[in-house]
Formats: structure tokens, C-alpha cells, sequence
């Protein structure tokens, strides 16, 4: 293939970065006034890179000597990633606004940053390609977590988040290193061919290093332990970022890598998946009673949510990889919806409100939100009729489909104990004593719609769009088998 | 015609029931009130039609209810002339209800509740009076049950309504029990839960044997036992009766609508519409002729002794339901029921009557506070008159009789002329048990109307007294027109030292106020039925000759026992009319004549006295046998079962586990770098281990 045969397929990436550099240089000369500009102007690039999508870049193949792979998997994890991306940007500037200040030029220009390394890893072809755009991605966002750098919980968030995935990518670094030693390549067909004649002890530590690494992406236990600290110490819009974006990013990548490079050994990691998925349900669920700080609750229900995604690839199916994809498509409209409810959940003053306890009364002052996070939270909980239940079902039905029914018991006893925190969030806000404070009042409507469109999404509404979301996703399922 | 007949109280049900905060409460008494008037005077011409031999029986399809393999289940109204009869009994009764409780309920705080109950109650009666397969009857069976729950329990904060209301509830479910084994049976012999093709086919397995709990038994006389179980609990007959008096705790109203004239019939017009069936087993017939005279005798005794208004008529009624049932037993169904028509214009009449005394009384029911009333209530006097002599059974042969005259004597000599054993048997408790009638109900009227007023003594008398004077106005006091705990004669040990043994006199200055005219419409209408219904009617439900025409195969009619109830001696027909006057007399002589007699006599007869007083302890007897060991089996399961294993290990063991992990997990979070490394690293020489080994 020609280079700008392979150049084509990367157009999605190509606008990102070129359009990050410029923004870039926008912001070294405009100073922090453009910033709002900037931010819009982000937005645009996302939306151009996502229309790119429809083009070569959607389902052209592999190009650049199988570096890097262009097909409709990559195309809906993009689009996924370029819409939570857009909205981490979207709504940053009122945050930063409204806790005084902070905004500056570069916060969506290191979000574009992070979007084209996410943009790399679930292209990944070859080891390489994964490495650089995982690298690229992780580095924006060290320094997005620690943006507020005033803010002792933000530095403090950044540089453990920084240390611990600096560990990660040493770990996965060893895995590839392994890999390539033992089998002689770091393109992924190549290593499927090299495991499809056995697996050696060098190669089934590469693999276990390798999926160590990347499950430090995802945070899935035992992997997990900065969630909580980085999503509470980050500023809100980031953490949004955070538990959007790099969680479909990384784990579409881990599918990719699971099947494509290393399917001929499925039997060897889907032990490590099972272990993975059923330690992250089982403590996202159970760590999860008993916290006080909204972020770090929803910090472990996206540990939650992993464990359950997971499920799909432990499954080891086609149908089980569409059900993860499916499940990260709900999780994303479900996890920026409630972080966005968050954003909006302040005090006469305009700080944070941010305890679980002190949302009791919303239902009075803001009965709109309290209505909009409620069903999130019916959601996330997987109650029907809300959308959220039907990825659950899914995963599940592609477990008991793979003959792995007492996982899928397992999974449904989490689910129900994680039922109980969401649930008890409603009690607080709808049958509590109102706090003393009153909440502020609406600040933001682009806030309100984006609450309103991503609550339409996972209400019953969102079944209209099962026969989209199955196509699609099974589209994507087949691009790896 | 009919689907209206049977839909408009269902549709009034609904309006006043679902929307009376939008109409509010007089437009769904009005809706109730009138959508019974207009089912009602749609049930007469149908049952015209039928008395003049226009009509002939048909079905009117509404739509396919179960349909599943062989078992098929449509809703379609039944229309015979057994029906017709149902159809003007339930919608007479029902409406003249419905316009008294205008006035009887009308302090009442939730009355388009009790008016929606009401209807509900009586769309259920229809539809199982219409009913043409016995899916469908156990459909109208249930939901009578349920409307008759709710409304013993109307006064849901009253502790004792809702024992009443679940004990209702409870008996009745042993009765439906059997009910609905028998319709299993019957499907599964049968083929077919249709009433029709059950019926043509039933003479077919005369003789038939099953096997039953290990036992060869008689085919039909298993299943018509067991579907006579349910008539036993919905008809209070004996064993199953204990509910009965105990839903007396509803209003009055209730009482004179379903626990008078409708729902407890409904075994008796079950056992008529399955007469085919019944009548193929001999022993059936017998076991519901005992448990019918056993029923009549035990209740009638029991009734000479309760001082409760309410309770008296609650176990005349229960004795004259065992009337019914003889009449069931020895094959004369038309003489069923005629006495179940007349039986529920009478006794509904003497319940409403009743509603009115306890009105005029402020809301005090026992009788031994009563005495003078004749003159300061004369139409409510007037009407119980017209019930007693009805129920009495008053009346010349051949000139005039009141109503109970023609339907009681009928079933005395059909029971006469049955000639069987079990026929003598019933003959001669009937006999009895029409004495004990005439005594108790002459009782009654005597306490209630005769006499010099007792009134002083009664705390509701005094307490109204107290109210008008003292304040000149009522407006805190929330009797309103719910009685209070104690005056139901619920516990009758408070009042058994001073029984009959004359409370205080005078009037303590209180004067009974006639009841309003809404309550006396109905009271008047009820009275002419009672005067005029056994007269009128005869002559279709039981003459020979025209009964065959008029009954036109809707329930096995016996020519032969019809003639032969002519041919019995002179003074077997006479029977009743003696011991209806040696009856009268005795009460007229004790409760008029010579007022210490009833004392000088339970002082005498202590024992038998208590006997009857506790109503031959039947409750006792099944407090101690059932309802003690059900709860300690309760406690057992509760206790040891429930929370000692399902739930220490289940629920709150998961869930006490769940807790400890969650802070086992917040402890690990420490917060520091290193904890959180280590952990990543331990995890992944985890994960290589387990890849290595496994």
C-alpha cells in the first residue's frame, strides 16, 4: 500500500494533531483569552475527525505495512472517543469558571493531544503503534489531572497518577519486549502466527505482562488502585475525561490485542480476563458502599462497569466482543450524564458540592437534576426499564451463550449489591432531610442539554436504537474474528 | 340487555371508585346509586319474560378468556330462569342498599369507597349468577369474596373489623379450597369446565368409581362434596360458619346486602345450578341435607341467646341458609329457592330495619339497652313487623301468608315427603328449628320495641346525651357513624354477669330521632316484598305443574315431590304454624309478660345457657385446634426458619459481608503510592503464577 494510500486512512488522527498544533500556537500568542475559542475550536476538530470516519479512515484496512489498521472496530471506539472527548471539552470552561478560575489555552489542546494517542492505540497494529499511542495519551493526561495546579488534591492526583502509569507502561514495556523476544515480531498477525504453534513460557509472560499494562488503562482490579485518588483529586471535567474517553480507548485496545494478536491463546488469558472481570465487579460493587465523595463513588462504579464490560471479551465470542462494545457505547452517554449532573451540583456560592450526604434536598431545589441523576443511577444500576439494563443483558447472554453461566450468576449478584449504593444515592436525594443549603440554580444550558440528551439516551427511548447499536457493533465484532 | 345488566355496576365501580376526587362524593353516590337502579330495572322484565314463558334460556358471548390445550374458558352470560331470579334478587336488594346507605352512611368520611365497594361487590354477584362455566363462577365466587373483605373491614381502624374481616377472608378460603378441587376434578373427569356439558354428562358416570388420597371412592359424590365445601364456606354452614357473625362488624348496610340476601346464597344457588350433578349421588344429597339441618338447628339455638341486634339476625340467617340446603338435600330445589328469594327481601329488611334502630339508637346495637321503641321509630317498627311475621312464617293456608309462610313450610313438607331417613331427619329439626325462629325473632322485636325504655344504661346513649348537652354540638366526638369497639358484643364475658338481668331503666333524658327518608324508601319497598313476595310468587317457584314450565330445566325440578307435598297429613302441614305460635307465645310471655323469667331461667340452666352464649364454642374450639398451633408453626418458621438460617445466612449474612469487605477495601486504599504499587505488582506475579500453573 502507498503511502498516501495509508496517509488516507489516518485522516482522522492527521486533523487532530495538525489542528492541535495550531490551536497551540493560537495559544501561545493569543494568551489565555482564546481559550474559550480554542475550546470551540477543539469541538470542531472532534467533529471534523469523527465525519472524517465516513471516509477511508472508517473501513480502509490496514495500512502502513499493518502498523496500523483502519476498520469499522476502530471507527465506532472513535467515534465513541471523539464524542466524550468533545463533551470533556465542551463543558470545562463554566467548571473552571465557576471555582474561580484556571481555564487556560491549553486544556483542549491536550484533550485533542490525548484524542489522537487514543485515536493510535485502537488502531494499533503492531506493538509499537500501541505503545506510542497509549505514551501519547497517558502523557496529556498527567497533566490534565493535575490542571488546577494551586489545587494540592489536583497535584497530588496528577503526579500518583503519573508514578502509578509510569509502572504500567514499564510493565506493559516488558510484556512487548518479551513478546518480540520470543516470537520475533511486534506486528500482532505475526505474533497470532508465532502462538498458534504453541505457547512457551516467554510468550505467555509477555502476554500476562502486556494485559497487566493495559489493564491499568482500564482500571480493572488489581490494576485499579489510583481510580479513586486521581478521579476524586482531578477537576471534574477531567475526571468526566478520564472515565470516558481512555476507558473506550483502552479497552477496545485490549480487545484488539486479545483477539487479534494473542486469539490463538485465548484459553491461556481468558483466566486472567475472568479473574480481572469478576475481582472488578465484585470490589467496584463492594468498596463502593460506604463512600462519602460522589467522585470517588462513581470512580468505582466505573471500576464496576469495567468488570462487567470485561465480562464480553471473557466470553471469548464475536457476540461477546459486540456486547462489550455495546456496553462502553451505554457507558459512556450513562458516565458523562452523571459527571455532568455533578458539575452542576453546587451550593449558593458556587463551590462543589460534592459529598453524598449534602444531596439531600435536591429533588427540592433542583427537582430537574434530581430527576436527570436519578436516572443515571437507575441506570447504572441496570433496573429496567432504563437503557443501562440492556447492555447488562447482553454481556450476561453472551456469557450463558460461551457456557459460562456461573459467571454470569457471579455478575448478577454484583450487579444487585451495586444496586444498593446507586439506589441509596435516589434515597438521599429524594427522601432525605433537605441539607440546610440550598442548591445554586441552573448555570449552564449547554450543561442542561447535554444532561437532557444523554438521559434521553439511556431512558427507554434509547431501545429504539438497539437495532443501530446491534449492526454496528456487530460490524465492529467481526473486523477482529 | 344483559351485558348492561351485569357491566353497570362494574363501570359505576370504576368512576366512583377511581375518580371520586375528581366528581366528588355525592356525584359517585349518584353514579353507583343510579347504575343499580338502571341494572335493576333491567333484571325485572328479564325476569318477567321468563315467569310469563316469553324468554327461553340463552348465552350471550363477551369474549374468550382461557384458551389453552383442552382447557377452553369464554366469558359468556348465562340467562335462564334461575338466573332471572339471581338477576332481581342481587339488583333489588343491591340498589335499595345503595339508596339507604345515603342516609345510614352519611357522616362517613370515605363514602365513594364504600359505594364503589359496593357495586364492585355486586358486579361480582352477577357475574356469578351468570356464569355458564365454573371458571367463571369461581371468578364472580372470588370476587365477591374479595368485595365482601373489604367491606366487613370498611372500617379499617377498628382492630376488630379487621379480624373480622380476615377471619371472613380465611374461612372462606378453606371453603374455596375445596371449591376448587372439585372444578379440578370436574375438568379432569368432564373434559370441560362448561356447566351445560357438565351437567348432560354427569347421569353418564352414575356409579363411577376414583381413586382418592389411596382410596376407591364414588365418583360424583367426591366431586359434588367437594364443590359442596365451597357452598358450605360462602353459605356459613356449620364448621365453616364462624365468619358469619364476626362480619357484623361492617356496616349495617353490608350486612343486609351480602351477608343477608346475596353472597352467602350463592352455595345454595350453586348446589341448584349443579342439581343435575348432586342429584346422580344419593350421598351428596344426604351430606348436604344434615349439614343444612345441623346448620338450622345449631344457628337458631345460638340465636335465643345473643343480645347483639346484629348477631341475632346474623345467626337467623345462618339457620335459615340451612333451610335452603335441606330443601337442596331432599331434592325440592324450587323450594330452595323460593325461600332464597323470599329469605333475602325479608332478611334484608330486618338488617336494614335494624341499621335504622341502631341509627335511631346512636350506634348502640345490644339489645338489653333497647325497650319503648315502638313509639318514637313507628315506620322502622312497622317494617321490622312486616320482617318478623315474614320470617316467622305467618300465614292461613289457602287465604294469605306472609313470604317466609310459603318458602319455609314448602321446605318443611318437601322434607316430609321425601320419605327417606335422611328427609325425617331434616322434617323434624326443621320443625324444631322453626320454633327457636319464632322465639328469637319475637324476642327481638319484644327487647326492641316493647317494654319500658332501658336506655340509661347503654354508654352510646350517654355519650349523645352528654354530647348535646354539654357542647350542644357533636363536632369532636368521631363516632360519626362508626361504632365503637365494645358495642359489637364481641367479648361476651363483659357482658355476662348482668345478662337479661334488666339494666338500668329510663330513658336518661335521650330521644330516638325516626331515621331519615332515604333509609325508610328502601325499608317500605323491602316490606312489601316481605308481606307480599311468598304470595305473589308461589305459585311459578313451586306449583306442580306451572314449576316444570317456569324452572324449563334450570335446575332438576321433581314433579313428583311437588305433588307428593300435597298429599302429606294435615298435621305435618300444620307443624310449622304450631310451633311458629308456641314460639311467639313463649317470648310474649317471657319478654312481655313476666320480665324475670329469662333470668330465673339461665340461672337455672347455666350451663346449657353458656353453651349457646359461646355459641357452642365454636371459636374456642377452633382457636385452640387451629389457629394457636398455625401460630406457633408461624413463630417457628419465622423465628428459627426465616431469621434464624434463611436470613442470617441469606440476606444480612451476604449483606453483613458485603459491608465488611466494602471497609476491608477503604482500609487498602490508603492513599499512599507504594501500598498501591505493591498491590499492581502482587497482582501481576498473581496473574504469571496462575498462567504458569493453569
Amino acid at each position: 500500500m502507498s503511502m498516501t494510500a495509508s496517509l488516507a486512512l489516518t485522516v482522522p488522527e492527521l486533523i487532530l494533531s495538525v489542528g492541535a498544533l495550531l490551536l497551540l500556537l493560537v495559544a501561545a500568542f493569543g494568551g489565555d483569552g482564546f481559550a474559550r475559542a480554542i475550546g470551540w475550536g477543539a469541538v470542531a476538530l472532534f467533529a471534523a475527525a469523527g465525519f472524517a470516519l465516513t471516509g477511508p479512515a472508517g473501513n480502509g484496512g490496514p495500512g502502513f505495512d499493518g502498523l496500523y489498521i483502519a476498520d469499522s472496530f476502530a471507527a465506532f471506539a472513535k467515534l465513541l472517543i471523539y464524542i466524550a472527548a468533545a463533551v470533556s471539552v465542551a463543558v470545562a470552561p463554566g467548571f473552571f469558571a465557576r471555582t474561580g478560575g484556571g481555564y487556560r489555552a491549553e486544556y483542549p489542546v491536550l484533550i485533542l493531544l490525548s484524542g489522537v494517542g487514543m485515536g493510535m492505540m485502537v488502531s494499533a497494529g503492531d506493538l509499537l503503534t500501541l505503545y506510542v499511542g497509549l505514551e501519547l495519551q497517558s502523557l496529556s493526561a498527567y497533566v490534565l489531572a493535575s490542571f488546577l495546579r494551586r489545587d494540592t488534591r489536583s497535584a497530588e492526583a496528577g503526579l500518583k497518577y503519573f508514578v502509578l502509569g509510569a509502572l504500567a507502561s514499564g510493565i506493559l514495556l516488558y510484556g512487548i519486549s518479551l513478546l518480540y523476544g520470543f516470537t520475533g515480531t511486534t506486528l500482532f498477525a505475526g505474533i497470532s502466527d508465532s502462538l498458534a504453534k504453541g505457547m512457551g513460557t516467554g510468550q505467555m509472560f509477555g502476554m500476562v505482562f502486556v494485559f497487566a499494562g493495559l489493564a491499568f488503562k482500564i482500571s480493572a482490579v488489581p490494576f485499579h488502585m489510583w481510580t479513586p485518588d486521581v478521579y476524586e483529586g482531578a477537576p471534574t471535567p477531567v475526571t468526566a475525561f478520564f472515565a470516558s474517553a481512555p476507558k473506550v480507548a483502552g479497552m477496545a485496545l485490549l480487545l484488539r490485542v486479545a483477539i487479534e494478536a494473542m486469539g490463538s491463546g485465548t484459553d491461556a488469558w481468558r483466566q486472567i480476563v475472568v479473574f480481572a472481570a469478576l475481582a472488578s465487579t465484585i470490589l467496584g460493587a463492594v468498596a463502593a458502599i460506604g463512600q462519602t465523595s460522589m467522585k470517588r463513588l462513581l470512580a468505582y462504579s466505573s471500576i464496576n462497569n469495567v468488570g462487567f464490560a470485561l465480562f464480553g471479551l471473557a466470553a471469548g465470542s464475536a457476540e461477546g466482543v459486540a456486547a462489550t462494545m455495546t456496553y462502553m457505547a451505554v457507558y459512556i452517554a450513562m458516565t458523562l450524564g452523571s459527571f455532568i449532573c455533578v458539575l452542576q451540583m453546587r451550593d449558593r456560592d458556587g463551590q462543589p458540592v460534592e459529598t453524598i450526604a449534602s444531596l439531600s434536598g435536591l429533588s427540592r431545589s433542583r427537582p430537574g437534576l434530581a430527576a436527570a441523576f436519578a436516572i443515571f443511577m437507575f441506570s447504572l444500576a441496570g433496573i429496567p426499564p432504563l437503557f443501562g439494563f440492556w447492555p447488562k443483558f447482553l454481556v450476561f447472554d453472551a456469557l450463558v451463550r460461551a457456557g459460562f453461566w456461573p459467571l454470569a450468576m457471579v455478575g448478577i449478584a454484583t450487579s444487585v449489591i451495586g444496586a444498593f449504593y446507586y439506589l441509596k444515592i435516589v434515597k438521599t436525594i429524594y427522601f432525605d432531610d433537605p441539607a440546610p443549603t440550598p442548591f445554586a440554580p441552573a448555570a449552564s444550558k449547554l450543561e442542561g442539554g447535554l444532561i437532557t440528551l444523554a438521559a434521553l439516551a439511556v431512558s427507554p427511548l434509547g431501545y429504539l436504537a438497539i437495532p443501530l447499536l446491534d449492526a454496528t457493533s456487530m460490524a465492529a465484532a467481526r473486523a477482529l474474528f | 340487555m344483559i351485558t348492561a345488566i351485569v357491566f353497570l355496576p362494574l363501570l359505576a365501580a370504576i368512576v366512583a371508585g377511581l375518580g371520586s376526587r375528581m366528581i366528588g362524593n355525592v356525584a359517585a353516590k349518584t353514579v353507583t346509586t343510579g347504575a343499580l337502579f338502571a341494572s335493576c330495572a333491567l333484571s325485572w322484565p328479564v325476569f318477567i319474560d321468563f315467569m310469563t314463558g316469553a324468554a327461553t334460556a340463552h348465552v350471550v358471548p363477551v369474549l374468550t378468556f382461557i384458551q389453552s390445550g383442552d382447557l377452553a374458558v369464554d366469558w359468556a352470560l348465562r340467562v335462564d330462569t334461575l338466573t332471572a331470579v339471581m338477576l332481581v334478587v342481587v339488583t333489588s336488594v343491591s340498589s335499595l342498599v345503595h339508596l339507604y346507605s345515603w342516609g345510614y352512611m352519611a357522616e362517613d368520611p370515605s363514602q365513594p369507597r364504600f359505594f364503589a365497594y359496593l357495586s364492585l361487590f355486586t358486579f361480582a354477584m352477577l357475574m356469578l349468577v351468570t356464569s355458564d362455566s365454573l371458571v367463571q363462577m369461581f371468578f364472580g365466587w372470588e370476587g365477591v369474596g374479595l368485595a365482601s373483605y373489604l367491606l366487613i373491614g370498611f372500617w379499617y381502624h377498628k382492630p376488630s373489623a379487621n379480624a373480622a374481616a380476615i377471619k371472613a377472608f380465611v374461612v372462606n378460603r378453606v371453603g374455596d379450597f375445596g371449591f376448587s378441587l372439585g372444578i379440578f376434578g370436574t375438568f379432569l373427569v368432564f373434559g370441560t369446565v362448561s356447566i351445560p356439558e357438565i351437567l348432560a354428562a354427569a347421569p353418564g358416570y352414575a356409579g363411577a368409581s376414583i381413586g382418592f388420597l389411596g382410596y376407591r371412592v364414588d365418583l360424583m359424590t367426591l366431586l359434588c362434596l367437594l364443590l359442596f365445601v365451597g357452598a358450605m364456606g360462602k353459605s356459613a354452614q356449620l364448621g365453616l360458619h364462624t365468619w358469619l357473625p364476626d362480619a357484623m362488624e361492617g356496616p349495617t348496610p353490608v350486612s343486609a346486602l351480602i351477608h343477608a340476601a346475596t353472597m352467602v346464597t350463592a352455595g345454595v344457588f350453586m348446589v341448584c345450578r349443579l342439581s343435575p350433578m348432586f342429584e346422580v349421588s344419593e350421598t351428596a344429597m344426604h351430606v348436604v341435607t344434615y349439614v343444612g339441618a345441623a346448620t338450622a338447628f345449631f344457628a337458631a339455638t345460638v340465636g335465643t341467646t345473643q343480645t347483639d341486634i346484629k348477631r341475632v339476625i346474623a345467626y337467623s340467617t345462618c339457620s335459615q341458609l340451612g333451610y335452603m340446603f335441606m330443601a337442596a338435600g331432599v331434592g325440592a330445589y324450587g323450594a330452595a329457592m323460593f325461600h332464597l328469594f323470599t329469605h333475602a327481601f325479608f332478611k334484608a329488611l330486618l338488617f336494614l330495619g335494624a341499621g335504622s334502630v341502631i341509627h335511631a339508637m346512636h350506634h348502640e346495637q345490644d339489645m338489653r339497652y333497647y325497650g319503648g321503641l315502638r313509639k318514637h321509630i313507628p315506620i322502622t317498627y312497622w317494617a321490622m313487623m312486616a320482617g318478623t311475621l315474614a320470617i316467622t312464617g305467618v300465614g292461613i293456608a289457602g287465604i294469605f301468608g306472609f313470604a317466609g309462610f310459603y318458602s319455609k313450610d314448602a321446605i318443611i313438607e318437601a322434607a316430609f315427603a321425601n320419605g327417606s331417613t335422611s328427609g325425617g331427619v331434616a322434617f323434624a329439626i326443621a320443625v324444631f328449628a322453626a320454633l327457636l325462629t319464632s322465639f328469637y325473632s319475637w324476642r327481638l322485636v319484644f327487647l326492641t320495641f316493647f317494654g319500658t325504655p332501658r336506655w340509661a344504661g347503654s354508654e352510646h346513649i350517654q355519650h349523645a346525651v352528654h354530647d348535646a348537652h354539654g357542647h350542644g354540638h357533636d363536632h369532636d366526638h368521631d363516632h360519626g357513624a362508626v361504632p365503637s369497639e365494645e358495642d359489637a358484643g364481641h367479648d361476651p364475658h363483659t357482658h355476662d354477669a348482668h345478662d337479661h338481668s334488666h339494666p338500668v331503666e329510663g330513658t336518661a333524658g335521650y330521644h330516638p330521632h325516626e331515621s331519615p327518608a332515604n333509609m325508610l324508601v328502601p325499608l317500605i319497598v323491602l316490606s312489601v316484598g316481605a308481606v307480599l313476595a311468598g304470595w305473589f310468587f308461589a305459585p311459578f317457584f313451586l306449583d306442580p305443574e306451572h314449576g316444570a314450565a317456569f324452572w324449563a330445566g334450570s335446575i332438576a325440578f321433581d314433579e313428583h315431590l311437588m305433588h307428593a307435598m300435597h298429599g302429606i297429613p294435615e298435621l305435618a302441614k300444620l307443624s310449622a304454624t304450631i310451633v311458629m305460635v308456641i314460639g311467639f307465645l313463649i317470648a310474649l310471655w317471657a319478654y312481655v309478660l313476666d320480665r324475670t323469667i329469662p333470668a330465673r331461667f339461665t340461672a337455672q340452666f347455666r350451663v346449657l345457657y353458656d353453651f349457646l352464649l359461646h355459641k357452642w364454642y365454636f371459636d374456642e374450639l377452633y382457636h385452640h385446634l387451629f389457629v394457636v398451633p398455625a401460630f406457633w408453626l408461624g413463630r417457628f418458621f419465622w423465628k428459627k426458619g426465616d431469621q434464624g438460617t434463611i436470613d442470617r445466612f441469606g440476606p444480612n449474612g451476604v449483606a453483613a459481608v458485603a459491608v465488611r469487605a466494602g471497609s476491608a477495601a477503604r482500609a487498602a486504599q490508603s492513599g499512599y503510592l507504594y501500598t498501591y504499587a505493591l498491590v499492581m505488582l502482587l497482582g501481576l506475579a498473581a496473574a504469571a503464577t496462575w498462567a504458569m500453573v493453569g
